[in-house]
């Protein structure tokens, strides 16, 4: 059993589609329970790639690849999953902000945060401000990730925060930005919760604030 | 057939930078050698930072007391466009407008005003172009309108927005289809492209980026927004002019071979 994890989870590194599909369909038919599944293969795999990522070591292609085969096991893992009610690690609300229609950052995020393990509601792009607190309000998420990818548009994150804010909604998320002209210095001063460089980031900063708040 | 040197972009470090610390000498430096290396316009971008009006004007100043080439004004500011058009002593070029109807209605009155050229992206209030035919669409909506506005199609630089390729295996193949049949749809309309989005997430960028380039002139693309100090990519776009029969008894390369300026 143990063997079949580790093979899933160097299928999905591999991004290997059909292989993924397959050994989790025999993972399932062995009797093997969906969150193992999902916890114990296709997280840790993802996790492996984005660190991969991060350190330069894979390219945003093979990237993608490996996400195309992890969500081939998702795939059969998700419905088992949701009829057994089981709850996902984080829910976050994700979105390229107002006035930017760049999608390449965002989609990457909201692929590796599902690959993480979290729900996902991706609002799009050009995203106003409440939009992001309408979603707040109906999916009450953990965390909300904002994207820009112009120097122009990264303005519109502070006035999403601040919208947050003006609605009471503020203190009930975390909020991520990223996206190339956005730095840590910047998030700082709009008062966002965390600065990611890149979609492996992403979720390893959201996993740390996570288990901040578990403790 | 031109080049627009790309190196005066306040949204490389080393340019904003310069900016901050009001480095002249260095700015003056960097357009006298893109202009030497065969730029046909130089970009001007200030909108990274500080007070982007007064540096545009700053700088667009400081640019033409030094060259003779033209500029190329690069802002999302309609305000800083206005600024650094004011200041240009030769028949400038806009960077950029776009069929978004914000973008559009407050760019048109100074490339009017200003009489200048101008580059036009092929997208519009329903985004990013996804194929060919989207791009050819935002195309025929850009020519129509600005020609109707008094530009002549020879003052259209058309950009078909180029994409990642790391992102989709596809999107090489499609940005070369479009450029096909803008230039077939449009025989006297310029095509132009910046060279680094192609490459973007991917291993050893410049080969993609040259490449990308030889392949898209042989497609009727005729301008580029480039960094005209990589001698490879100048010499690789002199042999691409030629061998596309743009280059009369080829007499550019092989002026540009004796100048020792271009190299196999």
């Amino acid at each position: 059993m143990a063997n079949l994890l580790e093979e899933i989870q160097e299928s999905v590194i591999n991004g290997q589609a059909p292989k993924v599909k397959e050994l989790t369909q025999k993972a399932l038919d062995q009797g093997m329970e969906p969150q193992t599944i999902l916890n114990e293969g296709l997280i840790p795999a993802m996790s492996t790639v984005g660190e991969k990522f991060q350190k330069g070591e894979f390219f945003i292609s093979e990237m993608m690849i490996s996400a195309r085969a992890m969500y081939a096991g998702l795939n059969l893992v998700k419905p088992l999953l949701l009829s057994q009610k089981t709850e996902s690690k984080g829910k976050a609300v994700v979105a390229t902000v107002q006035g930017d229609l760049h999608d390449i950052g965002k989609n990457l995020v909201c692929m590796m945060l599902e690959g993480g393990g979290y729900e996902v509601v991706d609002l799009g792009v050009n995203v106003t401000p409440d939009k992001f607190v309408e979603a707040v309000k109906e999916h009450q998420p953990n965390f909300v990730m904002m994207s820009a990818l112009l120097t122009t548009t990264m303005s519109s994150m502070e006035k999403t925060i601040k919208a947050l804010m003006e609605n009471g909604l503020r203190e009930q998320v975390k909020i991520g930005v990223g996206g190339a002209p956005v730095t840590q210095r910047y998030a700082d001063s709009i008062g966002a919760d965390f600065y990611a460089a890149d979609a492996g980031e992403a979720v390893s900063k959201a996993n740390l604030l996570l288990n901040l708040a578990a403790k | 057939m031109l080049i627009v040197g790309e190196l005066i972009n306040s949204t490389r470090k080393a340019i904003a930078q310069a900016i901050v610390e009001k480095d002249k000498g260095y700015l003056q430096d960097l357009a006298r050698r893109q202009a030497e290396a065969g730029a046909h316009f130089i970009d001007v971008n200030t909108a990274a930072g500080g007070d982007e009006i007064a540096n545009m004007i700053w700088l667009v100043d400081l640019i033409q007391d030094v060259v003779d080439v033209p500029l190329c004004i690069d802002s999302p500011s309609p305000e800083a466009l206005e600024a650094g058009l004011g200041r240009c002593r030769q028949k400038p070029m806009v960077n950029s407008i776009s069929g978004e109807s914000e973008r559009w209605a407050s760019v048109l009155p100074i490339i009017q005003k200003y009489q200048a050229q101008v580059v036009a992206l092929c997208m519009d209030d329903r985004g990013m172009p996804e194929t060919a035919e989207d791009r050819l669409r935002v195309a025929e909506t850009l020519v129509t309108g600005l020609t109707e506005a008094g530009i002549p199609e020879d003052d259209i630089y058309l950009d078909p927005l180029v994409k990642p390729l790391g992102v989709n295996h596809e999107y090489g193949i499609e940005i070369l289809q479009a450029t096909r049949a803008i230039r077939e749809t449009y025989p006297k309309v310029h095509i132009i492209s910046g060279l680094s989005n192609v490459s973007y997430g991917l291993p050893e960028r410049r080969l993609l980026n040259r490449v990308f380039m030889v392949m898209s002139l042989a497609m009727g693309m005729d301008a580029y927004i480039l960094d005209p100090l990589d001698q490879t990519m100048m010499s690789l776009w002199a042999a691409a002019k030629a061998l596309a029969g743009k280059d009369e008894y080829c007499l550019e390369y092989i002026a540009g071979v004796r100048a020792g300026v271009i190299k196999a």
